[in-house]
């Protein structure tokens, strides 16, 4: 690792279960991803993504490895580095119940942050979602929901903001303002992103280096404009689908680790 | 770029609080809830009083000994609810993954859950206990500072109960939710709530001794008949309350770090 990293992934691995037949879901991985640059963790499903979020998050401890965010030691100091990262997904609601204001109240208290009200004005403001903030999280839109799920991701102006299918289910009117919103965050903080994402376009629009993952192992990685001549395509998603179907640059299968560069 | 500096635990803790304060600030449902049972409670067990007065000596004596054990009883229960139910809302609002990725520390979690237990707990069965002088003329106030010792010691107790169901929620998933609201009940015949501990077999009442709950009943009729204040039967009770709940607290914390190796806070829900 080096001070320009703000992801440094060393070996880690996971593993379920005990005994004949333990579960790999991640199989020594080694990764970095730079200051103020955009990652994307691509793969299908059972890949290792989640997985492997999760451990960066600290929701889950590794078998092995080690994880350093943003300088610390993930799995020493997580309640240190978790104040300056935060994470977004559609797939976790916020409480339903709660007024869209009172849930990002409730994250500004536990991300400790100073003049409550001005910083929920400030971001509903930005994200456009002030006229909803006093109705019921749970009555918005799939598109107000995602934006609202940003708005808590970005309460604590992270410095690492890890996304998981930041667009999915979005219109693609919603899905192209997430994506302008999310470019534009990067630009004016210089805030590290790492996303897994199912959509190639997403990716090659947002992301400078792609992370494929296969079976828990990573197998091929390097810029997307890379990867797509490397593999001799057209698009990410003829790469994501050789990968995924375990094919080689050339068309033909290939075996596993990082064979196909 | 420089981050936000980490909040002080009681910043956490607040946020926590909040979140629960909310949910039961709008739902008039929930409040009602709260406080419903243990007032129809007090409503039986006082026509109960009004019966026995006439043909129990004992009841006699202390009109208000079973309307104050029933009051203790649901502190019990309702202390034990505190903490289960509000760390089973997480589980239920698939909100627990989502916080614990903020800096909230899992014993900040358990220092918020034991607040919002005694928040819930005096919304609970406050309205009984003022209820129940002008129904049957029975101010349990008048226990005097002897009632804020046996109000504590059973929190706690409903606390380190409480602690433990959320453990196994944790850790078996919501499949033992109901757990929360029978547990309680596996120290009831052992707690002495409306009879002297004395009453038991005798090779139970080691048992019974071995909660702090039998002290507190205890405790409670010592004042109510005799009108003496047992330090002995508190300082028991408090003791073992702080090795329960050091137990509680140790057990749910490690239940904590088995969640995050087997990955249950990636899977929670229904």
């Amino acid at each position: 690792m080096t001070t320009d990293d703000a992801i440094a992934v060393r070996a880690l691995r996971k593993t379920f279960g005990a005994g004949k037949a333990p579960v790999v879901a991640v199989d020594g991985i080694d990764f970095t991803v730079a200051r103020g640059g955009t990652t994307a963790l691509l793969g299908g499903n059972g890949a290792g993504k989640t997985t492997t979020i999760g451990m960066l998050l600290g929701l889950l401890l590794p078998t092995s490895g080690t994880i350093t965010m943003l300088g610390e030691d993930m799995l020493r100091h997580r309640h240190r580095v978790l104040a300056r990262m935060n994470f977004s997904s559609p797939y976790v609601d916020l409480p339903r119940r709660l007024t869209v204001r009172e849930n990002l109240t409730v994250y500004a208290h536990l991300y400790g942050l100073d003049r409550t009200a001005e910083r929920i004005a400030a971001l509903a403001r930005d994200l456009d979602i002030t006229a909803f903030l006093n109705r019921p999280t749970g009555n918005l839109s799939a598109g107000q929901k995602t934006r609202v799920a940003l708005a808590k991701s970005l309460l604590n102006d992270p410095e690492v903001l890890l996304l998981d299918e930041p667009t999915a289910s979005l219109d693609p009117d919603t899905g192209d303002w997430v994506r302008g919103y999310l470019e534009g965050y990067r630009a004016r903080t210089g805030a590290t992103i790492l996303l897994a994402s199912h959509n190639m376009a997403e990716v090659e629009r947002l992301c400078d280096q792609v992370l494929m993952m296969r079976q828990g192992a990573i197998v091929d990685r390097g810029p997307p404009a890379d990867l797509i001549a490397r593999y001799g395509r057209t698009t990410l998603e003829e790469v994501f689908l050789d990968i995924a179907r375990n094919r080689r640059a050339d068309g033909a299968p290939a075996g596993q680790g990082e064979a196909a560069q | 770029m420089t981050g936000p500096v980490p909040g002080t635990a009681g910043r956490r803790i607040m946020g926590v609080l909040l979140r629960h304060l909310y949910v039961l600030r709008s739902s008039w449902p929930r409040l009602l809830e709260l406080a419903y049972w243990p007032t129809v409670q007090m409503i039986m067990w006082g026509f109960i009083t009004l019966f026995f007065q006439s043909h129990s000596s004992w009841v006699a004596q202390a009109a208000g000994v079973l309307i104050s054990a029933v009051l203790l009883w649901d502190v019990l229960f309702r202390a034990n609810l505190g903490v289960s139910l509000t760390f089973m809302e997480e589980m239920w609002s698939r909100n627990l993954g989502q916080m614990f990725v903020s800096p909230l520390k899992p014993v900040e979690l358990v220092g918020a859950l034991m607040l919002m237990s005694t928040i819930r707990t005096l919304i609970s069965v406050t309205p009984a206990a003022l209820l129940a002088l002008p129904l049957y003329d029975v101010w349990v106030f008048a226990l005097g500072p002897p009632l804020i010792a046996f109000f504590a010691n059973i929190l706690v107790f409903g606390w380190c109960v409480g602690l433990a169901v959320s453990g196994l929620v944790l850790r078996f998933g919501l499949g033992a939710e109901s757990l929360a609201w029978v547990a309680v009940f596996a120290v009831a015949p052992l707690s002495g709530i409306y009879y002297p501990i004395a009453t038991l077999p005798e090779w139970l009442q080691p048992l019974s001794w071995a909660l702090p709950t039998a002290h507190v009943f205890e405790g409670m009729r010592a004042v109510l008949f005799d009108h003496q204040f047992r330090w002995d039967l508190l300082f028991r009770a408090v003791g073992l309350n702080l090795l329960y709940l050091a137990l509680a607290v140790v057990f749910f914390l490690r239940t904590f770090h088995v969640a995050r190796v087997r990955g249950l806070l990636l899977q929670q829900g229904e």
